[in-house]
């Protein structure tokens, strides 16, 4: 299991960037930590979730 | 007749303490973004004495701003900077400021928040909040960034929250209320989120918290 923003999913093996997508994340309004450490968008592709993985994704929305 | 140096600050170690009150003057605090947020973050910065704030913004006050922002109507059309900073003079004549009059992003962050110890993010558009964020954790790690997200609206002001993401990285607001699906910024709420960001920033400085 993964666990993302404290909740437990089953999805080892799919990537940041297909997990984004998927729970219908706009990437350019995202900042993404895996295991405490602030992934780079660049990284979202090609990293694959695995059991035990611990991500916080923060979704910035308008206003200031 | 303005107090002299040493009355002022005999004024807010009687508030603070001694103690906390050299940590608060020692600070330096970058704001990016003068609107809503930025302009009452200074504001309450200023007043409780942090030694130097950072201020930056590439925008002209403009009268759809002085609902929430700390402007007054003889400033429409002054940049926010140079505004900003005669009303933080008045209220803090001993603060040290630093103006920047840029459009901020990438090529630029490094070397406007370098010697910044705690970033404020008050950004209005939601890809630049993104940016800003992504680009001090990843490239400055050694710095704080409290960032706002979600405060439109006239939804109930107690849902704007101070969450810790991670070890340097704290977010205000309820993370949820887009000005584009709201009546739009409301200056109570709006400055609500500034007070969250402003005391989690006297927090850090302080070294005395754990959430």
């Amino acid at each position: 299991m993964v666990k993302i923003n404290g909740e437990s999913f089953d999805i080892a093996g799919k990537s940041i960037e297909k997990y984004l997508i998927d729970a219908g994340y706009d990437t350019k309004r995202v900042a993404v930590e895996l295991n405490g450490d602030i992934l780079s968008k660049l990284q979202y592709e090609n990293t694959i979730l695995c059991d035990g993985d611990c991500v916080e994704v923060v979704c910035f929305v308008g206003g200031g | 007749m303005i107090p002299d140096k040493n009355e002022w600050k005999k004024a807010l170690e009687e508030r603070h303490g001694k103690e906390l009150q050299d940590k608060i003057s020692r600070a330096t605090v970058a704001v990016c973004g003068l609107g809503g947020l930025g302009s009452n973050i200074a504001i309450l910065l200023a007043r409780a004495g942090v030694g130097k704030l950072i201020l930056i913004d590439f925008d002209k006050v403009d009268i759809t701003n002085l609902h929430r922002q700390q402007y007054k109507a003889s400033q429409i059309g002054m940049y926010k900077t140079e505004a900003l900073i005669c009303n933080l003079k008045e209220i803090a004549p001993y603060l040290k400021t630093e103006i920047h009059t840029v459009h901020m992003d990438e090529n630029n962050f490094f070397e406007l928040l370098q010697n910044a110890d705690i970033i404020c993010e008050a950004f209005d558009n939601a890809e630049a909040k993104a940016n800003i964020v992504n680009f001090v954790l990843s490239q400055m790690p050694e710095k704080y960034i409290v960032a706002a997200s979600g405060m439109a609206g006239l939804h109930s002001a107690n849902l704007i929250k101070t969450r810790k993401v991670s070890k340097r990285f704290y977010l205000c607001g309820d993370e949820k209320s887009d000005v584009k699906d709201t009546i739009g910024l409301v200056a109570s709420r709006v400055c609500v989120c500034a007070s969250h960001q402003a005391h989690m920033v006297l927090r850090i400085i302080s070294e005395k918290f754990e959430e």
